[in-house]
């Protein structure tokens, strides 16, 4: 896609290693015996061509504005201290809760905050997924995530959180909470008696991260059937697609009829170029 | 021959009080609507408990389709995401790719060129306006009438047509890069599109005229399945179902400012009913502001780039971002979490049709059989979009 991009004159090294980097994304995560320093000189030649970007620097530590000031104010009005943090995301206000203020966090959203309208519920795991050993399936294909266990906007104590939005029809805001849930017995309060639409997003979070919901009126399987086991939005729950059946990347790729079958994956282009022509003698003899 | 029979009196007496015991039980009768009931357009199943022919409660099972593509995501770069949202709304796809796209140019900082935005808009409106044409076709069949389902099918092929010449897919377009377009439009296009519109307001003309204005169908959905607006928000009813109901919000212009329609002059249609004919004919009036968007956007559209300039290989910077969009269904949303990888951490799709539908046990409690039907047609849902 941005192959065609202007190369900066910078980017001297990139330019040597042009051929390799035409490979695709996804062969080069597969390859994960690489080098971390010509990982890193990648990086760097990404970098160069890259446009400056305030982001990457500013984050998530913006100042609120005005409008998520009055959101946060209210809200600190009648919960007080079960306001854990707050942030802003890109224009939106995050606010984490103490998970016995979850339910009261809703009501004063609906009635203070005029948030009459539910957006969903759902969950995060914030567990790095395994990559090596039996419980990451022998799945390398998928892009490279810290091993590190890192916290979004506004924190989180441990690995599991229950985020939600909603937002007001008629003032036209909108806010995002988040609470923790402890792992060892995954459970936050019920937001079904102040939003009814929570009923489905509770059952669907209780069987993709086993969290439950106290005060939910049926707990049972949406998605999946009664009899599954497990949780499988939860990171440490493998791709089975994958456990089953390995993902080949580009390594599996069929070669074309009267093409001899490349030798490496990795075959340059001019050796791509020389099977072709080889391929248009026979054709023509 | 005699045979011994060692009968048991008390249990002979026991059996016909059975059988009295069943022919005197009137309990209520359970139907199983779906998983393959033309009405449910793919594979919703209802199980509905009867009264007589009236519903006493109404259960939806989903799940049927779930492809766990917020599990998928975790597992793709961020261009190959692109693939897999097509697939959630496959009525208007192209609309499912532009938050995304947009949820991630924020976090990278990056912001595709006016024409990108302009191109993007007109497709999005496009899909508008097939997904709608279909509906409004198809809302008649729901009623028993069969010729308006082939002029919305007919008249659809012509936008579809127009959204397969600038993308080359008809349904998944792919089209959505990060910091642009694939490529730009093809030649003679805009002036085929100023065309194509002229037909969608006649077809929007026709279809008003056979179904609107027929006096079944207003018999048929008139004060049938009336959502009162407090009691949608709540369940997350979006789009024009809940502007059916009366509530002035389109994230179009309510929302936070994304493509260029703070740039464009329109209006948004709400209906005081909230029944079944109020979400057709504000659905009929949508169809025709969305072709006046076109129009608007075609003498608008600048020149110049398609594509801004982005990295070779795409690493989204660390952070969180809530990225919301007016989809023809309602309101699609993607909640993505980035922790610098080159592909996402974790993507919340909040879909539209999955609240839409959510509201079914409480609104179809009470109604007659039939009208379920039409309650369902009118709520216009995608399959993909519920189960994802």
């Amino acid at each position: 896609m941005a192959d065609d991009l202007e190369r900066e004159p910078a980017a001297d090294a990139a330019q040597e290693d042009a051929v390799a980097e035409e490979v695709s994304v996804e062969q080069q995560l597969a390859e994960t015996d690489e080098p971390a320093a010509a990982e890193q000189a990648r990086a760097d030649a990404d970098e160069a061509d890259a446009p400056p970007t305030e982001e990457q620097a500013a984050g998530e530590s913006r100042p609120l504005d005005e409008t998520e000031q009055e959101l946060l104010a209210r809200l600190e009005r009648e919960l007080g201290d079960g306001i854990v943090e707050s942030a802003d995301a890109f224009g939106m206000l995050v606010v984490r809760v103490k998970p016995d203020a979850w339910r009261r966090a809703a009501e004063v959203s609906k009635r203070e905050l005029e948030c009459d309208y539910l957006s969903f519920i759902a969950g995060i795991d914030w567990q790095p997924a395994p990559r090596e050993g039996e419980e990451a399936g022998g799945d390398t294909s998928s892009p490279v995530q810290p091993t590190e266990m890192t916290f979004g906007v506004a924190g989180s104590v441990g690995r599991l959180q229950v985020f939600a939005h909603v937002e007001s029809t008629k003032r036209r805001w909108g806010v995002t909470l988040k609470t923790d849930v402890d792992e060892r017995d995954p459970r936050a309060e019920s937001w079904v008696t102040t939003y009814p639409g929570a009923d489905w997003h509770e059952r669907e979070c209780w069987e993709m991260f086993g969290v439950a919901f106290d005060g939910h009126p049926s707990l049972r399987h949406l998605y999946l059937p009664s009899e599954f086991e497990g949780h499988p939005l939860r990171k440490d729950y493998p791709l089975l697609a994958r456990v089953v059946k390995p993902w080949p990347g580009l390594v599996d790729v069929e070669p074309m009829p009267g093409e001899e079958q490349p030798a490496d994956a990795a075959a340059s282009a001019e050796a791509d170029k020389g099977d072709g022509a080889d391929a248009d003698k026979e054709e023509s003899s | 021959m005699s045979v011994d029979f060692a009968v048991d009196r008390q249990a002979w007496r026991h059996l016909a009080d059975a059988q009295v015991n069943v022919e005197l039980d009137t309990g209520d009768m359970i139907l199983n609507l779906g998983p393959q009931h033309p009405a449910t357009h793919g594979t919703l199943r209802l199980v509905v408990r009867l009264d007589g022919e009236r519903v006493v409660s109404a259960d939806p099972v989903i799940g049927y389709m779930h492809r766990g593509y917020e599990k998928l995501t975790e597992f793709r770069t961020y261009p190959q995401v692109t693939t897999l949202i097509n697939r959630i709304d496959w009525l208007s796809s192209f609309a499912n790719e532009v938050p995304f796209m947009h949820g991630a140019e924020l976090l990278m900082g990056i912001e595709a060129p006016p024409r990108a935005q302009y191109i993007r808009t007109i497709l999005t409106e496009l899909s508008r306006i097939a997904t709608f044409m279909l509906f409004l076709g198809e809302m008649g069949l729901q009623v028993g009438a069969l010729t308006p389902p082939f002029y919305g099918f007919r008249d659809r092929e012509h936008v579809l047509n127009l959204i397969e010449a600038a993308t080359g897919g008809r349904f998944h377009p792919n089209f959505n890069r990060i910091g642009g377009l694939k490529d730009d439009l093809p030649w003679g296009w805009v002036n085929e599109c100023r065309n194509t519109m002229k037909v969608v307001f006649d077809a929007c003309n026709i279809l008003e005229e056979l179904v609107a204005e027929n006096e079944i169908f207003g018999a048929r959905t008139r004060s049938i399945g009336i959502i009162p607006p407090e009691v949608g928000t709540g369940y997350g009813v979006s789009g024009s179902n809940l502007r059916a109901s009366g509530v002035d919000w389109d994230l179009r212009r309510d929302g936070k400012p994304y493509l260029v329609y703070p740039e464009l002059d329109f209006k948004v249609w709400t209906h005081p009913d909230g029944d079944s004919y109020a979400r057709y004919w504000v659905r009929l009036q949508e169809t025709r502001e969305a072709a006046r968007m076109v129009v608007q956007m075609l003498d608008r559209i600048p020149t110049g780039p398609i594509m801004a300039k982005v990295p070779r290989i795409i690493k989204v910077p660390e952070g969180e971002v809530w990225v919301e969009t007016e989809n023809p269904l309602g309101q699609m949303a993607y909640y993505v979490i980035s922790k610098g990888a080159t592909g996402p951490f974790r993507v919340k799709i909040r879909s539209a049709s999955f609240s839409n539908v959510s509201i079914l046990p409480w609104l179809l409690r009470g109604v007659y059989v039939p009208d379920v039907i039409t309650i369902l047609g009118s709520l216009y849902f995608i399959l993909g979009d519920i189960d994802r």
